[in-house]
């Protein structure tokens, strides 16, 4: 069965879109809610606040995470802070400039409705976060404070020094924990969800692996929540953590959910570049820091001497030189594309030649240092523990790394995908930051998926859907252990001689090279043909020690491997069929003179939502229309 | 940067399951860059351990920056190893010698179960946080923001114990294996705002018993938890929870 792409949007006003569905939705009596049972996997910002809204509500909820507690979801590692449109500065914010901001800031490729009502949750999740407790920065009279952000010209984020995402992530553990206490939400920790399960081509059940006991456990319920985060880890480096990947949104692909615009990654400008092979990950210095470093490069290339020896005149501020008007402050998709062009002529710094510097010494000179120590004082440690060199004295060295993603699967208005009863929130849905996510988004979309739509949307499915009981014996749940067991068994059986790990790095590197901040179509056909040699290659030669019956990270590790061996060629695929340029997705065959992204909005404004056809066998995509009726799409312009 | 490299020598405790006996094996570490972080050279003995066919050496670790709380051993008896305010995965090899013999084992606590190697079970601090250390606010509903006021004082001092990660290395360090800066932590961080009040007695008391009940021991005052906490919670933490604790019992029964 062909799905359909209905995107549900509500008629009438922008302004009264959600308000009307809200009225529209189907509600379930609170005597009858506890005879609902919701699987809800994840546990960062969306899976959190969306098991305390439906446990609060009533429902019986089975939350699940894949590490020891729901508290290390990595919603935690965000640093600068979450956007709201509460205009307490007075400075000209509203609702229809966050939405507007983010519409553009996403280079015209998001819904309308989906992020105006994003826009109008945020005045509410801020309010939610502060009566549970999160302390937000506040002003010496109580009142909070905001701080500015890329891509705005308001001050509109909220932040908890360089750890907002941590606030706010147990802000909402807690909130979920207290529904714990009621009984309402029953926690599994240690669990990973390895298939989904559905019956008459509903979302019925999961199935996952008790990661201590090795065990394959079988859950049925009403509906399905999946909120397993981005996969930005298919370029083996990032900012993501390490055991973060794409296995349960994949799973659910490969069961019939369409897996909308991969190819859409964002790449952070501010990151510690990469010192070698053993490298785990890359870490994020906070964009906050582009407010008052200054971006160079020696003009002379590939120049050896230290960055103190090189004279004013022989270095070359090309941030500011290119873009007079935003200079250091450009947004985060230009920055990187700006850094990757120095260093691919040979101007790159560093024993890589991989990095750009990130100068604080001017800044130090006008303000002192004791301003720039009260202002980044913890990133300035955290980089001299990971580098050993002091930036106090020393320029910074940069590289941009893979950090977010908007692509994932699709979801309609009420965040359900094409699976009926699987609904799809936060960074593993694809809805509201188009190609380019704003800074001080993310956790702004988590939250409102979670506390304030998940409630309503699944409630109306819950009430409008004929639903007979299905026990964990039927044929499907069958079906889906034995599939799970199976690939275990193989991917123990091989026993050949390259670990997981060296696999997962070489997939790395090649969608680093071709599929990363600058594609073209040679490229992407070459890394499609590279990456089905190595799945192959996998399948025959991967080693994993230890054994299924017990805690064996290694396993696990392994078969989140094999599924980016998958993923990665449709997010390939989906880049090598955009042929145009916009926000992370740039195609070098579509650029303006200057050379900045090349939109193509008369072939390519719509959502590309990719059915699964089989491994290897050509995905078949589906279009969704994007209409624009109140922002007219412009060339983003930064000069 | 440098290109140099280091070999050490690796004691570790290697455990096969929650109710196995475990026992310290002896590792090589050979050509260690130092700019590597620990974690990154355990990555590079599990995969010359995997590629000869044995079992990879098992521990927690995720984000890698220092803020998950997910990872932590103790290196040569100090949990977290030897640098002040930083995490298991934040600590570089730069920090070792050439030659040196490191000790690696699990966070040690009758509440904090070993579930193989350094794999620790620390569902306890999750208990302990569901037994009340939450606000009571609904979804939904909740007043404009600004009209709770909080001093910048009190908001400030209210995030410096927020700043837990709940990685457990306090309790590791504890002679009696007591979570009472974990604890602390996060009842201080709730009782010192307006919004936290309301709930302030009853939440110190059902945390403090539920905190009991776990089997974490009790506190000495020997300040080892402040020492290793990677996000340097201090002691005054404990301070607080043993007044709110006290305050409320006598609540309770009238005396205040």
């Amino acid at each position: 069965m062909t799905p359909i792409l209905d995107s549900k949007i509500p008629s009438g006003p922008l302004a009264d879109k959600w308000e009307r569905r809200k009225f529209e939705n189907k509600l379930v009596n609170p005597a009858n809610r506890r005879k609902y049972e919701i699987i809800i996997v994840g546990t960062g910002l969306a899976g959190s606040s969306a098991a305390a809204a439906l446990g609060e509500q009533g429902y019986r909820v089975k939350l699940f995470c894949i590490l020891d507690s729901p508290r290390r979801a990595h919603s935690i590692a965000a640093q600068g802070g979450i956007n709201a449109a509460k205009n307490y500065r007075n400075d000209g914010d509203s609702i229809y400039r966050l939405f507007y901001d983010t519409v553009k800031g996403g280079d015209y490729r998001a819904r309308e409705a989906n992020v105006y009502r994003l826009a109008q949750l945020s005045v509410d999740i801020i309010d939610q976060c502060v009566a549970t407790g999160v302390p937000f920065a506040r002003e010496y009279g109580g009142l909070l404070d905001n701080r500015s952000f890329g891509g705005a010209q308001v001050s509109r984020t909220f932040y908890a020094r360089g750890q907002t995402g941590q606030q706010l992530l147990l802000g909402a553990y807690q909130s979920m924990l207290r529904q714990v206490d009621a009984g309402n939400v029953t926690l599994l920790p240690r669990r990973e969800m390895l298939d989904l399960v559905l019956v008459d081509g509903q979302a019925r059940g999961i199935v996952t692996r008790n990661l201590i006991s090795g065990e394959l456990e079988r859950h049925e319920g009403q509906a399905v929540l999946l909120c397993t985060g981005g996969y930005g880890t298919v370029y083996y480096l990032s900012t993501n953590a390490v055991n973060s990947n794409v296995t349960a949104a994949w799973r659910a692909h490969k069961r019939g959910a369409l897996f909308a615009n991969p190819c859409f990654t964002q790449i952070h400008p501010t990151c510690i570049p990469v010192s070698g092979d053993h490298q785990s990950k890359l870490t994020l210095m906070s964009e906050s820091l582009r407010n008052d470093g200054r971006v160079w490069v020696p003009k002379q290339k590939a120049d050896q001497r230290p960055p103190d020896q090189i004279p004013e005149s022989e270095r070359d501020y090309y941030l500011e030189r290119r873009y007079p008007s935003f200079g250091n402050l450009v947004p985060r998709d230009v920055a990187s594309r700006a850094a990757k062009q120095q260093s691919d002529e040979g101007n790159g710094v560093g024993e890589t030649g991989l990095s750009v510097y990130l100068d604080f010494k001017d800044a130090i000179e006008r303000l002192g240092i004791d301003t720039i120590k009260a202002r980044y004082a913890n990133l300035f440690e955290m980089y001299e523990r990971i580098t050993a060199e002091d930036p106090y004295k020393v320029p910074m060295r940069i590289y941009p790394a893979i950090h977010y993603t908007m692509g994932g699967l699709w979801v309609d208005y009420n965040l359900e995908s094409t699976i009926p009863g699987l609904f799809v929130m936060g960074e593993a849905n694809f809805s509201d930051h188009g190609a380019n996510r704003l800074g001080a988004s993310a956790l702004m979309q988590g939250l409102a998926d979670g506390y304030f739509i998940a409630p309503y949307t699944v409630a109306n499915y819950l009430a409008g859907a004929t639903l007979p009981t299905v026990a964990s014996t039927h044929d499907a749940f069958n079906e889906a252990v034995a599939n799970a067991q199976g690939r275990i068994d193989t991917v123990l059986g091989i026993k050949g001689t390259r670990t997981v790990r060296d696999f997962h790095r070489q997939l790395g590197h090649i969608m680093w090279d071709h599929v990363g901040m600058a594609r073209n179509e040679a490229g992407l056909r070459e890394a499609v043909q590279k990456i089905r040699t190595l799945r192959d290659e996998f399948w025959q030669d991967v080693v994993v020690s230890g054994d299924k019956n017990n805690l064996n990270p290694m396993l696990d590790y392994a078969g989140r491997v094999a599924d980016y061996m998958e993923f990665g060629e449709l997010l390939t695929r989906d880049a090598l069929h955009r042929q145009e340029s916009c926000g992370g997705h740039f195609r070098e065959e579509f650029q303006t003179p200057d050379g900045e992204a090349l939109r193509d909005d008369d072939r390519y404004s719509y959502v590309a939502a990719w059915e699964f056809t089989g491994v290897g066998a050509e995905p078949k995509l589906h279009k969704e229309p994007l209409v624009f009726d109140e922002v007219h799409p412009s060339q983003r312009s930064y000069k | 940067m440098s290109g140099k490299t280091i070999t050490v020598k690796l004691k570790v405790w290697r455990q096969p399951a929650k109710d196995r006996a475990g026992r310290m094996v002896d590792y090589v570490a050979k050509d260690i860059s130092t700019e590597m972080s620990f974690l990154e050279m355990l990555d590079v003995v599990n995969e010359d351990l995997i590629r000869k066919g044995e079992d990879a050496i098992a521990f927690d670790s995720d984000c890698r920056e220092g803020i998950c709380g997910a990872c932590g051993c103790v290196i040569n008896g100090v949990p977290h190893g030897p640098d002040p305010g930083t995490t298991t995965c934040q600590l570089h090899m730069r920090r070792f010698a050439e030659g040196q013999t490191i000790t690696i084992e699990p966070w040690r606590a009758k509440a904090f179960p070993v579930l193989k190697d350094l794999t620790v079970d620390r569902t306890s601090f999750d208990r302990i946080v569901a037994a009340g250390g939450y606000i009571s606010a609904g979804v939904g509903g909740a007043q404009d923001a600004n009209n709770i006021l909080v001093p910048k004082v009190l908001s400030d001092e209210a995030m410096d114990s927020a700043a837990c990660i709940g990685c457990g290395a306090c309790v590791a360090a504890c002679k009696n294996a007591a979570a009472h800066l974990f604890t602390g932590a996060k009842v201080t961080h709730l009782a010192l705002l307006p919004q936290g009040e309301p709930e302030r007695e009853i939440r110190a008391v059902r945390m403090v018993e539920q905190m009991e009940a776990e089997g974490f021991g009790n506190c000495s005052n020997e300040g080892e938890c402040e020492a290793v906490c990677p996000k340097l919670i201090p002691i005054s933490n404990i301070a607080k929870l043993v007044r709110e604790y006290t305050r409320a019992v006598w609540k309770s029964v009238g005396a205040v």
